[in-house]
């Protein structure tokens, strides 16, 4: 008996043990209580992790009913009216909640537009450097506006182009006339497209130069003794190396496009109004945790994730019929 | 012969202290060196010359900022007034524990349970080890929102407490993939011999596979490190005005215009010209990234790169 379940106990580390390379073959795998008994040790190790995304993510996703009840907060969650699709109908009824889904879109396009090319045309450059410590010193200063706090770089965007700030310093000490960019909505779309670029056009370049670094030199090499200059290389093998990343990163962004920088939007919303800066997540924001309409607030929060979903779901799909990789299979 | 070599050295110096240019690249166009290092020094003058005037205002007098219509591109006298009025027990100061606390402690919780939640899913043949992943992934494709996320924090009794800055934040799924990555690139034949040896799972982690990922760790654990420092939205949401980090107090001050001046100088006498203090704020909160900044830029290339292949 004891020899008998010692031998079981045996068996069932070796299936673990071929399991975990990864082989498609799992002989000798265990009964649902052997295996349960052989990783206790892993289940309590990942215990806190799971009950982590139980909680805060699918509980959390379980409240999105409060988005078809009429929510008081004396009622609670579970004893407020359900109203239906009440919400959603105000919602698509309401002038304020297109202004900011148009917003966001125009904003995301923008921003594909002008931000996009950046971080690839700086790879490139960085790529075409022939010394490390140049190419090394410029990733390491350029890299960093990434990791400071979208607060530090809207205030430093505030104090150097400001009413009273640099910028306007140097132009009033030259005498010339100053400029009005902070505060003023008609700047405001260029002016967060250029806090994107500064902050995040380094870090973006990281994914590029590794793609870059990937391509074998023979091939470099091969075209330029077959006469192809530095243009057609650049065409014919630089490119066309970064494509499947450019393609993802296309279709991530097109499927994340009705969410842009929601705590760079808050952090200015309320400098420029809500016209220029209102997006989807500050519209949440303000009519749920500021007007305190949580029902609404929440319909509007699960259109926008069923719909990004959606989007995820369609732009993988076309990825697919183009031939490229995608996200996922 | 000797003086022909000679004359050929002296022709080409830059070649030979310069770069190896593969013999097929053509000679660069000097338009074209021209144009790149105009642009480099553009990306390079753009991130640091703000900065260096924002430190600099921090440290000039009163007069000084005054005279020069609030901004000092060098200070002639430079003085720590500022900073020592921030640190003299206002607002910042406190501000500043908060950021502090909350940075180590969310860390370390957010490190252990990744670790954990990480090991256990790069071991294939766990228990329940794939509905799991795909339960977390799915997090990635669908988050459940600012207003159901607010009122689980409020259900659970969390606001005005610093665990609602840590709890809603805990794991990062990118992290998690990254360190999953890294464990999985373990060799097998370790596990096998620890396991002859009579190891079990949490030794085997301990001494063989958290040894092994000291990189993956360090990049992960400065990620958190650097998002809890950086962190605002939630203390502006969940916590009153007393409980504020640095972030937040940096958004109400400076970005929203309040005058810090009066409310955050302690008892250090003269107050400083608003714009000064401003910087000094500024330059605070900035300073912990600059400090971690080359660790983090040591190891994150690796990191990043194996999180984005095998995610």
């Amino acid at each position: 008996m004891a020899i008998a379940e010692r031998d079981a106990t045996g068996r069932a580390g070796a299936a673990g043990a071929s399991g975990a390379d990864g082989r498609a073959g799992r002989t000798g795998r265990g009964t649902r209580l052997k295996r349960l008994r052989r990783d206790w040790v892993l289940l309590a190790l990942m215990a806190p992790g799971v009950a982590y995304f139980l909680v805060f993510h699918y509980g959390a996703l379980a409240g999105n009913v409060i988005a078809f009840k009429d929510y008081v907060p004396f009622d609670g969650l579970w004893a407020s009216q359900w109203v239906g699709l009440d919400n959603f109908r105000t919602m698509f009824g309401d002038p304020d909640f297109w202004s900011a889904v148009l917003n966001t879109v125009w904003i995301a396009l923008l921003q594909l537009v002008f931000f996009f090319p950046v971080p690839i045309a700086l790879a490139m450059l960085l790529h075409s450097l022939t010394r490390d410590s140049v190419r090394r010193f410029v990733q390491s200063v350029a890299y960093l506006p990434h990791f400071l706090s979208w607060v530090i770089v809207v205030a430093v965007f505030q104090q150097v182009l400001g009413e009273t700030g640099l910028l306007n310093n140097v132009l009033g000490d030259a005498h010339l006339h100053t400029v009005n960019i902070i505060g003023n909505p008609t700047a405001f779309k260029p002016l967060v497209i250029a806090e994107v670029i500064w902050k995040d056009c380094g870090w973006g370049t990281i994914i590029f130069l590794a793609a870059l670094t990937q391509v074998d030199e023979q091939q470099y090499e091969a075209a330029a003794i077959d006469g192809a200059g530095p243009w057609r290389r650049f065409w014919h093998i630089t490119l066309p190396s970064v494509r499947p990343i450019i393609v993802l990163l296309l279709i991530m962004r097109l499927g994340d496009i009705l969410s842009v920088g929601f705590e760079q939007m808050l952090l200015q919303r309320a400098s420029v109004g809500a016209d220029a800066a209102e997006v989807i997540d500050t519209f949440v924001y303000y009519k749920g945790l500021v007007g305190g309409d949580y029902g609404y607030a929440a319909a509007a929060g699960l259109f926008k994730g069923v719909v990004g979903a959606a989007l995820v779901f369609a732009a993988n799909k076309i990825a697919h019929r183009l031939g490229e990789q995608g996200v996922y299979r | 012969m000797s003086s022909a070599t000679q004359s050929l050295r002296r022709g080409r110096p830059a070649r030979r202290r310069g770069p190896v240019r593969p013999a097929w690249v053509e000679q660069p166009k000097a338009a074209t060196t021209v144009a790149k290092a105009i642009a480099l020094a553009a990306v390079v003058l753009l991130v640091t010359v703000p900065f260096l005037i924002i430190v600099s205002t921090s440290f000039a007098s009163n007069a000084e900022v005054v005279a020069n219509g609030g901004w000092v591109l060098w200070p002639q006298h430079p003085t720590l007034r500022a900073y020592r009025e921030l640190f003299a027990g206002g607002i910042v100061t406190h501000a500043l524990w908060v950021s502090a606390g909350v940075t180590v402690i969310g860390t370390a919780a957010s490190l252990a349970c990744t670790i954990g939640l990480a090991y256990a899913l790069s071991r294939r043949d766990v228990f329940g080890g794939k509905p799991i992943l795909l339960l977390i992934l799915f997090t990635f494709l669908f988050p459940p929102g600012m207003i159901p996320g607010f009122l689980l924090i409020k259900g659970l009794h969390l606001l005005d407490s610093y665990g609602a800055l840590v709890a809603p934040v805990l794991i990062n799924v990118f992290n998690l993939i990254v360190l999953r990555g890294f464990f999985q690139s373990v060799p097998e034949e370790l596990y096998e011999a620890a396991r002859l040896d009579g190891a079990g799972e949490w030794l085997i982690l301990r001494r063989i596979v958290l040894p092994l990922s000291k990189a993956a760790l360090a990049v992960v654990g400065l990620f958190y490190a650097v998002s809890y420092w950086n962190a605002w939205f939630y203390a502006s949401i969940y916590l009153d005005s007393g409980h504020w980090p640095l972030q937040q107090v940096l958004r109400t001050y400076v970005v929203g215009g309040s005058q810090l001046a009066d409310s955050a100088a302690g008892d250090a006498g003269a107050v400083a010209a608003p714009q000064t203090i401003q910087m000094a704020v500024l330059v605070v909160a900035t300073v912990p990234i600059l400090l971690v900044y080359p660790f983090l830029q040591k190891y994150f290339t690796k990191g990043v790169l194996t999180g984005a292949i095998k995610s």
